[in-house]
């Protein structure tokens, strides 16, 4: 019997990602990479100098006097609509047409023949502006009465109020989250190709080359089909690149038009960073009634989001902070309300875990509060408000396959958390400069689009004459092992090694309407659409086998590198060649939509959910009392992701988003001047975790004995987004290092990012 | 004089006529010869995904460290090999062990950062071949990575390690063919040019000084970790600028004194400060990333009077001087009399620092202090320097110099006062805490409020204390972490 080999790549195997050698000898392609068409043209942005006011004047004379310059863009050059919100609420300019709403919103564009020369000209503009009032963050813009971008969204279950009133304790508190930049190491960057008739092709580091074709054509003016999108791999996403290159597309194609010449466009880190939209800045509300032994009675909440100057993501991101303002806890009585409000700052955009971790992290902070105000130990609180199965969330979307209760009692056990707790209250009670804190926080993370027509996709297979496979579905690699994961499941389907699989780039002209890879979905839906393309390929060959070996269809298998039928067993590479010459199709496009899911805005109600992921952190601290720095002692996870496709992929996913969460909640902090300027706009000033910063002990676990309850692609769970949430164990454990000055009496209420200034300053008031 | 500048590239012999002071090294690789692996992440030496590495002829030999692309200007590759990831290979031609267990151990995400960080630990893995966690977290200090949260990256580099092979690495075998060839390559001054931006690169000191003469407002260019950025960053114009890099690499220590090159880097330095002023020596580790160590200068830090300076508060601390020569004029400075105000210094047109003279006060207690948002490569909030002479349980001398504080690296001359002929207690350092305060009047932005920058600058005085006193209990973050 041959089934004893097995293919390389098959599926809940560890498999290395299929460019890891490009990766590490420098030859893997990114857009600026790419081999540049003769005549390139290159585009450079030029920036607002002012946070809100009138343009009363725009002089190029000295930018398109210097060496080099072909023209300058603006406004009135745009042929279609001037515009790239990916809602259709046309309140995204791709230049400033006669208002600036942020100090750094592009105005105009310069085309020249070289970067340099594009970047240095762009600088001599001379834009004058009547300057008027801003407001940067989201009180000061209600109080100001700036209003929304988009429509609020309330979610609410039982009488919060009754519930309030009658719970025995009631706490209140504001909370401040701070934002985050993507900072993808590759930067934004897009190449437009003209073609003939209307036609262009754009090469473009994007999560969403649908709707870079969408825009494209939006701003041409022309149909979808005269705009190709293509994208190999993106260095680094995030969230970053779902909306954000549309803008930086849509110059390059212009151009491209104007002058009939290839144009590329690649903004400098500064420039991408002032001009790109980032994690939402929130300030919230809190109200949290309970009973004596921690048990929420009922919540109430207001979530206010610095959306920036347009909406762009803002509707899903803040109600998306909702949909996770129980974390994992049942609210008995709930009302939580959104408030997308319009700043005077970049517009805020998706950001991995979209919205979530804001709503996730005000949970936690509730139920510390709890424990710090009943003097228990925060995990008490924590596992007593667990949801159990058949319990509502605030979206009335029925919980029922809650394991956190087996994440919390194995991780208690894997990281000897209640003797180390006890350790840490024993340290601090020396008196020490040097104090300790642990927490353990869970998630519980919502998988799928909450707009329920983005949770389709599409793949196209073709299986060549000589037995090898070219892959493609709408999904895109932006280093989360997609593509990896997706071969993995067409090289298990067809039984062939991963080898004979090429994953070619994505193209909008081979997979068409892709939703943005986004929303951890991409292995989920993607998977399951080139399974689809797949088993339809196999259902012709069964039947063309068991015609041409005179064996029953269910006598026809598919074995390692070869399909068996009855007693005969030929190699796949033969059966191909046989089927190409009996003139059967070889080639498949699968599609696949999420089912069960439905959400009504309107009355808050609905599942927008196919399934939950989980997971568990403990972090254990040190804080110098001294100066307010801190190392992360130890870490350990236990993460849910269901059957893996690829454990050692899905590790990398757990560690590198436990990081990147620890990231936004200590030294990543973005900060604004007066005037409205963005100074953290560069990894000089802007400070992202290094190798150093990562936990000196950190152990990571997939709850490998987890298996998704719903038809997931072959009972694996979506992994991008929610370990990210797992970061929050490290911002409470600091909190608890500086509540030891209190004696644990009260939650030392943190804002986040709790960088070394905001934990010494803390402790400084607590030291009184 | 000659027209070219010559450098090896990957193997094999450059050289370049129209060459302008502010092209990079960066640009050159990527557009000029379409080594497209080395990156541009940032082009201001914080990311290191423009990593590679530059070999060039010093005392000890031909010595391969990790730069930034993005800020290395190309005419100051004269004389030197650069390697970019295109030239890495194993001893059969495959992966080099490094990329091997990056693969392996699934270092590589988005892949972006990668060839940065292979050409780092490639770095580290043939100067160090037992380098630990710590080691590797140190040679990293200057490489983001965004993606994997560097688990993998730093078991891959352990492994790597393991798997040794250092002596048959292709730059090891052919270093002294390289090393023959980058001597011939040295000699006469450089002059170079392109649409109007000149570069000098002058033969030897003296020729700087003469060139210096001739071009008082040249502008000086040793690391470029710093006139990289007005070039990248603020796209000034720097020419005529002449190149310094390769100049004044002579140390020693001579009577209790370092005396130091200023062209020497921190790196170069830093086993020497290790040595002989070894309570600085995890400061000297967490002044910029290593890129940035190694080709920073300790005489540049000094002459571009940042108000912050990761040098100079300890060494004014120390009681450092300065050689400052204009033609073939010495003269000496007390360093804390070269920094008058915020963008000036005592450097008349067309001198230079020449050496760097730094009292090693055995005798001393001594304590640097380095306070940022982020541990490792990031820019100082507040910087200390404590020098404190102790006898009979009296504090006989005391100089306490702080950088972040005010428009230049400064003294705190209240607080000296507080501890100058006091009793080595506690209450003496409370006393000095509080008389911070009135010394400086900081600054509130991104990097810290005044407020922070106050509080945390009077908790070093009792942070200094404990450190010399037994409490029984640790007061540094790392030994309460046992890392």
């Amino acid at each position: 019997m041959k089934d004893e080999t097995i293919i390389r790549g098959q599926v809940h195997q560890d498999t290395i990602h299929d460019s890891a050698i490009k990766h590490v000898t420098g030859r893997a392609d990114y857009t600026d990479d790419l081999a540049e068409p003769y005549g390139l043209l290159h585009a450079y942005l030029g920036l607002s100098q002012c946070a809100h006011g009138l343009i009363t004047g725009m002089d190029f004379t000295e930018t398109l006097a210097h060496p080099g310059v072909v023209g300058v863009l603006t406004a009135k050059d745009i042929p279609g609509v001037n515009d790239v919100s990916p809602n259709g609420k046309d309140d995204d300019p791709i230049f400033a047409d006669g208002e600036v709403l942020f100090w750094g919103q592009p105005v105009f564009a310069v085309i020249a023949e070289t970067r340099d020369g594009a970047r240095r000209a762009a600088h001599k503009a001379r834009i004058t502006y009547d300057v008027l009032p801003h407001a940067l963050d989201p009180l000061a813009a209600r109080d100001a009465g700036m209003g929304y971008v988009t429509d609020p969204l309330t979610l609410k279950r039982g009488d919060a109020d009754a519930g309030m009133a009658a719970a025995p304790h009631v706490i209140k508190g504001r909370f401040s989250i701070g934002g985050q930049d993507h900072f993808y190491l590759e930067g934004q960057i897009a190449m437009a190709v003209p073609g003939e008739d209307e036609d262009v092709t754009i090469n473009v580091s994007t999560q969403h080359p649908s709707e870079v074709q969408h825009m494209v054509a939006h701003v041409l003016g022309c149909q979808n089909n005269a705009v190709v999108v293509n994208v190999r791999r993106m260095g680094g996403g995030f969230g970053g690149k779902e909306t954000q290159m549309n803008l930086f597309s849509c110059v390059a194609a212009i151009a491209a038009k104007r002058w009939n010449r290839a144009v590329k466009i690649r903004p400098d880190r500064d420039d991408d960073m002032t001009a790109t939209g980032k994690r939402h800045d929130f300030v919230v509300d809190y109200e949290v009634g309970f009973d004596d032994t921690g048990k929420i009675r009922a919540v109430r909440g207001d979530w206010y989001a610095r959306c920036g100057f347009s909406a762009d993501l803002s509707g899903p991101v803040t109600d998306r902070a909702l949909f996770h303002c129980d974390n994992a806890y049942f609210y008995p009585d709930v009302r939580v309300s959104s408030h997308p409000m319009k700043t005077h700052t970049v517009s805020n955009t998706a950001f991995r875990g979209f919205g979530g971790p804001q709503g996730v992290i005000v949970a936690e902070r509730m139920v510390e509060e709890i424990a710090y105000a009943l003097g228990l130990d925060p995990l008490e609180v924590r596992k007593r408000n667990l949801y159990e199965n058949g319990q509502l969330t605030p979206y009335h979307q029925e919980v029922n396959d809650q394991i956190l209760p087996r994440i919390f009692e194995e991780l208690e056990v894997s990281s000897d958390y209640h003797s180390r707790r006890q350790a840490v209250l024993d340290w601090n009670a020396k008196g020490g400069v040097i104090r300790k804190g642990i927490a353990i926080t869970p998630v519980k993370f919502g998988i799928s689009f909450t707009a329920t027509w983005f949770n389709q996709a599409g793949a196209l297979i073709h299986v060549y004459n000589d037995g090898s496979i070219a892959l493609n579905h709408g999904g895109c690699e932006m280093g989360q092992g997609l593509n990896t994961k997706v071969a993995q499941v067409v090289a298990e389907a067809f039984q062939c090694d991963i080898g004979n699989i090429k994953i070619t780039r994505t193209t909008t002209e081979k997979v068409p309407n892709t939703s943005a890879t986004a929303a951890s979905s991409g292995t989920d839906l993607n998977g399951m659409a080139a399974l689809d393309a797949a088993e339809q390929i196999k259902a012709r060959l069964v039947d063309f086998v068991a015609e041409r070996w005179q064996q029953p269809k269910e006598e026809v298998r598919f074995v390692p590198g070869h399909i068996r039928a009855g007693d005969h067993e030929i190699p796949f590479r033969e059966v191909i060649a046989a089927a190409y010459m009996a003139r059967i199709h070889l080639s498949a496009a699968g599609f696949y939509k999420t089912p069960k899911i439905h959400w009504d805005r309107a009355t808050g109600r609905g599942r927008p959910f196919y399934y939950y992921a989980y997971g568990a952190a403990v972090s254990e601290v040190s804080v110098d009392t001294l100066t307010g720095e801190y190392v992360i002692d130890r870490t350990d996870v236990i993460h849910d992701v269901g059957r893996s496709l690829n454990p050692a992929i899905d590790k990398g996913q757990v560690e590198g988003a436990f990081v990147q969460g620890a990231g936004w909640l200590t030294t990543e902090e973005l900060w604004w001047d007066d005037k409205g300027r963005l100074r953290t706009h560069a990894p000089s000033t802007y400070k992202v975790p290094l190798a150093s910063d990562r936990p000196r002990v950190f152990n990571v676990r997939l709850a490998d004995w987890s298996e998704a309850t719903e038809r997931t692609i072959k009972r694996s769970k979506a992994v991008g987004e929610p370990p990210f949430m797992l970061g929050i164990s490290v911002f409470e454990a600091i909190n608890m290092a500086v509540a030891s000055f209190s004696g644990y009496r009260e939650h030392p209420r943190l804002d986040a990012p709790a960088t070394p200034e905001r934990v010494l300053l803390a402790i400084e008031k607590l030291r009184g | 004089m000659t027209p070219a500048l010559r450098f090896l590239l990957n193997g094999r012999p450059v050289e370049l006529t129209a060459v302008g002071a502010s092209d990079t090294l960066l640009d050159f690789l990527r557009i000029d010869r379409r080594l497209t692996g080395t990156k541009e992440g940032c082009a201001e030496g914080d990311c290191g995904a423009c990593t590679v590495l530059v070999g060039r002829l010093t005392d000890d030999g031909l010595v391969y460290e990790p730069v930034n692309a993005c800020i290395r200007f190309l005419a100051s590759c004269h004389g030197c090999h650069v390697v970019t990831v295109e030239h890495l290979r194993g001893p059969d031609g495959g992966l080099h062990p490094i990329q091997a267990a990056m693969v392996e151990y699934h270092g590589s995400q988005c892949g972006f950062c990668t060839p940065g960080i292979v050409m780092a630990l490639y770095g580290l893995w043939m100067s160090n071949p037992d380098a630990g966690a710590t080691d590797i977290e140190t040679a990293l200090q200057g490489n983001i990575c965004r993606c994997t949260g560097y688990e993998p990256i730093v078991k891959a580099a352990l492994a790597a390690g393991r798997a040794g092979g250092q002596a048959a690495d292709a730059l090891a075998v052919e270093r002294e063919l390289v090393a023959a060839k980058l001597r011939d390559m040295r000699g006469e001054r450089v002059e170079l040019s392109k649409g109007g931006e000149r570069a000098i690169i002058p033969a030897d000191v003296d020729d700087l000084a003469a060139v210096l003469e001739d071009e008082p407002k040249a502008t000086i260019i040793a690391g470029a970790t710093d006139v990289g950025l007005w070039v990248t960053k603020f796209m000034r114009d720097i020419f005529p600028a002449v190149f310094i890099g390769h100049l004044m690499k002579g140390k020693r220590v001579e009577g209790g004194e370092i005396r130091l090159g200023a062209g020497v880097t921190y790196s170069e330095a830093a086993a020497l400060i290790g040595q002989h002023v070894p309570a600085a020596y995890d400061y000297w580790l967490r002044i910029g990333g290593w890129q940035v160590r190694n080709m920073g200068t300790i005489g540049a830090n000094i002459a571009n009077g940042s108000p912050i300076g990761d040098t100079p508060p300890l060494l004014i601390a120390l009681g450092a001087r300065i050689v400052l020569r204009k033609g073939n004029a010495w003269r000496e400075v007390a360093l804390e009399d070269f920094f008058i105000d915020y963008g000036k210094q005592d450097r008349a047109p067309g001198e230079f620092v020449e050496e760097v003279i730094i009292p090693t006060r055995p005798q001393a207690r001594i304590a640097a202090y380095k306070i940022s948002k982020r541990r490792d490569s990031d820019i100082t909030a507040v910087a200390a320097g404590f020098c404190l002479s102790v006898e009979n349980g009296i504090i006989s001398g005391a100089r306490v110099a702080f950088g972040g504080m005010a428009g230049i690296p400064k003294r705190a001359a209240g607080a000296e006062a507080a501890l100058q002929g006091q009793p080595f207690a506690r209450e003496t350092f409370e006393v000095a805490a509080r008389a911070v305060a009135d010394d400086f009047t900081p600054l509130s932005d991104w990097r810290a409020s005044a407020d922070y920058r106050r509080t945390v600058a009077a908790n070093l005085f009792r942070r200094f204390w404990l450190e010399q006193t037994e409490t029984g209990l640790p007061v540094r973050l790392h030994e309460a972490v046992g890392a």
